[in-house]
């Protein structure tokens, strides 16, 4: 025997590393409703097989808690089992050696927390809450539950047109959402199981590129009902197109120059070209919806005269304020907060950042969006300040990446304490606190905390606010609809309260989320309004979509879109990312699964035709 | 057209043809144990996937299309070792008690497991021993499922209500009532429809011949039956004889056999019910204002509880008149207990009916009315019936004909059509308009009722009346399409006949069952044809009708019918559907 051997994996440990992988991805690809305690259960006997056995608690307590759990899910637990198992659990926790008990303990006891009614309806009633709503787990996760398996055979099959009309059935927007959709459909893609989830949305993207124009569904008989819809953003417009292509005579209050909300206000042109978003305002309006820009809710038009002249209001106007930092120095001159910014880039106003040192505060996809457009404006140098780490932003990682890569500068750890101004009352530096990572939060995000060290003095011509939304009420004080948390309240249906014939929703409602969010509150609210009025318009294209033919799917990597080079796309608002191409698009459109058809999907048909 | 190999046979067959079909074109028979033509599809046993060539993996015939050159082996080792496999692990999960199960001999996973020479346990037995409800019309035992889902399906799909549904997920997913109820809480009608599609005996009607064995071995009690139309058309089947050999003569015979003291027919009551079902229809028509049109037959029912659990707003158009069982009931405890002279709580009426939904209707609060005590005691399926037969030893082969007991044994040709969709209006409107003109019309003036179409409608000019615009549905997925183009104007009759099974009674949930064959068109035929050959063919001229109202009743829509023979719709709760 030698002395030291080196490591050599045997081929049972490889094997078991590409196992770990693969459970991974399986994890991911997970749909929703699934049974928790039953998931619980079986995180809980996989976590059983990491023990050493050295100790007691982990060795045999886990074993225990997965047998308890069993009689939970078999019925024949009582309510007295759910105590043992909370006090087994905890003795876990507290007397475990080391992470490999304690913390499979604490998954039961957080399962015990967040899903007791789960827990209690399999011991009472010997019953599952638990059940798959929608069969496709992309469908299942889209808001506006598009049928994406659908439209991707037909972008296999070359019919985009057919393509676009089928997601208008449920989404009016499919040219943006394909530029810039947060796309959670791929989140979950069975795909997973096999190799990565496939590129939804890039295929979207090619749908829309190939389509040409796409003429819309006739709207149906005219009812002679009227509605208005404050705000002309993608939640707004949604209800609108959908309203008048049920025969509803809707018109749209808009308080900016010009439509189309966060997509022209927040989301900058190299994410989504204007004359994408022209045409599919142009089109949208198209069925026949009358629009008025630069109106002020309060002052041109009161709430109450709109409520009084239409038969239904839906009420979409977004997050459009800023959130403050409020730290001193804030109100100085050069000092603007993302959302001015973004407007006035939106409105074409763009500011000269020629030579200028900016730095933006913020670590979500608005402070991404400001810095990346700062270096489009010329700046000589644009820095990121966030009081985590990088990889506690907000912001999609692909943009965090993309606007390091065009030369924006991340100096994270550090809390903004002041900014500093000079005689004139300009900002010249923000002075910030160094941090360090500290432990996690309830919500589980590690929280930063004071670093023993000086404060750090950023020079800055520009300082940007990135820190956040929030909604504009002013116009709707005398309205009496009810604002918690900075939010309109509405319930699920958008209805509000006990107001007759007022819907709202979006941004307004939720705080600031997705575009993808907001056409699907436009899409509820236009059910329910139309509901409301005394209908029962039915959506539905008439599309059909070809039956799934046998077809070996063997692994395949995912076919992603490529950007511009970084240091080319730097220096213009052009669309940064490239669409797919022809060969790109038709093997990844390929690697659907049909979700649609196989699996549960057969069963349950795995799409609706109407709505 | 696509041309395809199977078998090293050349198969040619329509384009969107699955292989399953491709196969049976061929005669090249694929086992299945889920696959239901058209209405569940899903390829959820595994029992039918075959070998393609090209492709890797088994591929399940029935929910995969065909492509021209395709070539496939539907018994290789490859896909024997899978079914085989398979078949255990179903097998596993199910409690194999043949011996005393109701559907030994007529289960799709017995036969399965025959052919397959299934022998000794492969697996460990894995059963739930969830405890059974045996207090419903309907019973489902979940030991014997095997999640085929057909009973999801048929309930949705055709007959659009969703009383089943796959809950819970993962490896504990069960099928069950659906939103987590029990099933006398639910909208459901007891059709049967799902029994009659269930492969093995996973739902089932509850057995009801134990208290009619009670009855007939209980001196005190004297038992009468009676068997409706559509019982005549398919008594018989189990037994191997053909239409012609299985006469309602010999059913009769069986029936003296089985012990009952009278032996009469729900043909009788059929004819009366058109009496005063025709009667109130031309009282409601030359009195239109007052009425909520159209107005619908109530001898269905499963279309009644349909009806008052979707849509409770349209109950007052229900005709008030009872279904032929009731009426038969009420008749038998009051004129038939008079007339021999008895107690009518010494009578023990048995309905022979080809439906589970007659049980819940027998048993409710508003059909006591002739003593106080139930009018009809117990209902009894046609496989009950069979179940009956076989343990007296009774083999119908060797049965003289015989006839039916009177007074309430003689019937129509317009009566045993009652079984068949449109029968009922087809006999109402032979009555209608001889109520109308004082003459009959040729039996076969309305012809336009009959067949196999899940929704027909036609329009007759009736002399003195004008035109009665008629519609006729089978199957409640029709029904419902039907009410809700009322209800969106789009349709406007006079008349409407509902029967909640495709093809009616003569396709009802309580006939025996022959798995992949829908029989009501070729059973509806029977009834057409003993129609055809009746020497009466008026529900009015039924002599012993006649003498009832003579002796007794009055008249139709008269005081004593209006005690006896009619009822309110409203008096009962029904659970209304969950959304």
């Amino acid at each position: 025997m030698s002395r030291l051997d080196i490591m050599t994996p045997s081929r049972a440990q490889t094997v078991i590393d590409g196992l770990y992988r693969d459970v991974e991805r399986r994890i991911a690809a997970s749909p929703p409703g699934l049974c928790p305690v039953d998931l619980a259960m079986n995180f809980l006997n996989l976590c059983h097989a990491q023990t050493c056995g050295k100790c007691v608690p982990c060795r045999i307590g886990l074993g225990q808690l997965s047998a308890l759990m069993e009689s939970v899910l078999d019925g024949t637990a009582t309510m007295e089992t759910l105590a043992i198992i909370e006090r087994t659990a905890r003795v876990i926790v507290n007397s475990a050696d080391c992470a490999i008990g304690r913390d499979a303990a604490r998954l039961v006891l957080d399962g015990l927390a967040g899903f007791r009614d789960d827990y209690e309806e399999h011991i009472m009633h010997h019953r599952c809450l638990g059940g798959m709503q929608n069969p496709v787990p992309c469908v299942a996760l889209c808001p506006a539950g598009v049928d994406i398996p659908g439209y991707l055979v037909l972008v296999k099959y070359g019919r985009y047109a057919d393509a676009v009309r089928l997601i208008r059935k449920d989404n009016p927007f499919p040219s943006a959402c394909a530029y810039i959709c947060e796309h959670p459909c791929e989140a979950r893609c069975r795909r997973n199981m096999i190799d990565d989830a496939v590129n939804i949305r890039g295929l979207k993207r090619y749908a829309v590129d190939h389509a040409g124009i796409v003429p819309n569904h006739a709207c149906a008989e005219a009812t002679g009902k009227t509605v208005a819809v404050i705000g002309g953003g993608p939640g707004g417009l949604s209800a609108a197109y959908y309203l008048a292509l049920m025969g509803h005579k809707v018109s749209v209050y808009e308080k900016r120059r010009k439509l189309g909300g966060m997509l022209r206000y927040g989301i900058p042109a190299y994410r989504l070209p204007r004359e994408v978003l022209d045409e599919e305002i142009r089109s949208i309006l198209s069925v026949g919806i009358e629009v008025h820009t630069d109106v002020n809710i309060g002052e041109e038009i009161t709430f109450d005269e709109l409520k009084s002249q239409y038969d239904a209001l839906y009420i979409a106007i977004g997050a459009h304020t800023d959130k403050k930092t409020g730290i001193e120095g804030e109100d100085s001159e050069g000092v603007v907060s993302a959302v001015e910014l973004l407007r006035e880039i939106g409105d074409d106003n763009k500011p000269d950042f020629t030579g200028k040192e900016i730095v933006v505060i913020g670590g979500g996809n608005v402070a991404m969006d400001v810095c990346r457009s700062s270096i489009r404006l010329g700046a000589k140098k644009v820095s990121c300040v966030y009081r985590r780490r990088q990889s506690d932003m907000t912001a999609l990682p692909e943009e965090v990446e993309g606007a390091v890569a065009e030369g924006v500068e991340l100096v994270t750890l550090e809390a903004p304490v002041r900014i500093e101004t000079d005689e004139k009352n300009k900002a010249v530096a923000l002075w910030s606190q160094p941090q360090v990572i500290g432990e996690m939060d309830s919500a589980g995000r590690p929280r930063p905390k004071k670093a023993d060290c000086a404060q750090r003095r950023i020079a800055a011509d520009v300082i940007v606010v990135a820190i956040g939304q929030g909604i504009e009420t002013h116009g709707f004080e005398q309205s009496k609809i009810s604002v918690k948390r900075g939010t309109f309240v509405a319930q699920t249906s958008g209805q509000i309260g006990d107001m007759d014939g007022v819907f709202a929703g979006g941004d307004c409602v939720t705080g600031p989320a997705t575009v993808i969010r907001a056409i699907a509150a436009g899409k509820v609210a236009a059910a329910n309004i139309d509901e409301y009025l005394g209908y029962h318009h039915e959506i539905n294209v008439g599309v059909e979509i070809p039956t799934p033919r046998l077809n070996n799917k063997p692994p395949h990597g995912r076919i992603n879109t490529t950007e511009r080079e970084a240091c080319e796309r730097k220096h213009d608002f052009q669309c940064i990312e490239c669409g797919l191409t022809d060969e790109e698009a038709h093997e990844e459109a390929s690697r659907c699964l049909r979700c649609d058809h196989f699996g549960y999907g057969v069963f349950r048909g795995g799409r609706k035709g109407t709505w | 057209m696509v041309t395809l190999t199977i078998d090293k046979k050349q198969v040619t067959v329509p384009e969107n043809a699955t292989i399953l079909e491709a196969a049976r074109s061929a005669n090249i028979n694929i086992p299945t144990l889920c696959y239901l033509k058209d209405i569940n599809e899903i390829g959820a046993c595994r029992l039918c996937v075959v070998e393609v060539d090209g492709m890797e993996r088994l591929v399940p015939a029935c929910d995969n299309v065909v492509a021209d050159g395709m070539v496939v082996h539907t018994n290789s080792p490859k896909v024997r070792e899978a079914r085989r496999t398979n078949l255990r692990l179903i097998l596993s999960h199910h409690d194999v008690s043949c011996t005393n199960c109701t559907r030994s001999g007529n289960c799709v996973l017995q036969t399965l497991a025959n052919d397959f020479n299934m022998r000794g346990t492969h697996y460990p037995k894995k059963l739930r021993h969830e405890p059974i409800n045996y207090t419903a019309p309907l019973i489902r035992e979940n030991d014997k499922c095997v999640m085929c889902m057909r009973c999801i399906q048929i309930c949705e799909k055709v007959q659009s209500v969703k009383i089943w549904d796959l809950l819970g997920t993962g490896s504990r997913s069960v099928v069950e009532v659906s939103h987590n109820r029990h099933i006398q809480d639910t909208e459901c009608t007891y059709c049967g429809q799902c029994i009659t599609h269930c492969p093995t005996a996973a739902l089932r009607e509850r057995d009801d011949t134990g208290k009619v064995y009670d009855a007939i071995d209980d001196a005190d009690k004297i038992t009468v039956v009676q068997v409706a139309p559509a019982v005549r058309a398919a008594w018989a089947e189990q037994f191997g004889l053909s239409s012609e050999e299985a006469t309602p003569e010999r059913m009769v015979s069986a029936l003296r056999e089985v012990g009952f003291d009278y032996v009469f027919d729900t043909d009788f009551a059929a004819d009366l019910t058109i009496m005063e079902e025709g009667s109130e229809f031309i009282e409601r028509f030359t009195n239109k204002a007052e009425h909520s049109w159209p107005m619908f037959t109530s001898c269905c029912p499963g279309w009644v509880r349909f009806l008052k659990s979707q849509y409770p707003e349209l109950t007052e158009n229900l005709s008030t008149a009872k279904s032929p069982q009731q009426m038969f009931g009420a008749i038998t405890k009051s004129y038939f207990a008079e007339k021999i002279g008895v107690d009518p709580k010494k009578l023990f009426v048995v309905s022979v009916m080809p439906c589970v939904s007659k049980k819940s209707e027998c048993a409710l609060p508003t059909m006591k009315d002739a003593c106080g005590e139930p009018d009809v005691d117990v209902s009894i399926t046609t496989r009950e019936l069979n179940i009956m037969m076989r343990a007296n030893h009774i083999d119908p082969r060797f049965l003289e004909e015989q006839k039916f007991d009177s007074p309430l044994g003689a019937s129509t040709g317009a009566a045993v059509i009652f079984g068949a969709t449109g029968g009922v209006m087809d006999a109402a409107l032979r009555s209608a308009y001889y109520l109308i003109t004082g003459s009959n019309p040729d039996p076969d003036t309305f012809t336009a009722v009959r067949g196999m179409d899940g929704w027909k409608e036609a329009v007759f000019s009736i002399p003195g009346a004008g035109d009665v615009r008629v519609a006729v549905v089978s199957g409640l997925g029709n029904a419902r399409k039907l009410l809700e183009a009322l209800k969106r104007r789009e349709v406007a009759y006079d008349f409407v006949e509902v029967m909640a099974c495709p093809g009616g009674c003569a396709g009802g949930g309580g006939q025996p069952i022959h798995e992949g064959c829908e029989l009501a068109e070729q059973r509806g035929g029977v009834l057409w044809r003993l129609d055809k050959g009746e020497t009466i063919r008026f529900s009015h001229e039924n002599p012993e009708v006649a003498a009832l109202y003579r002796d007794f009743l009055g008249k139709p829509l008269g005081e004593k019918s209006h005690h006896l023979l009619h009822t309110d719709h409203t008096a009962w709760e029904m659970p209304t559907a969950v959304e």
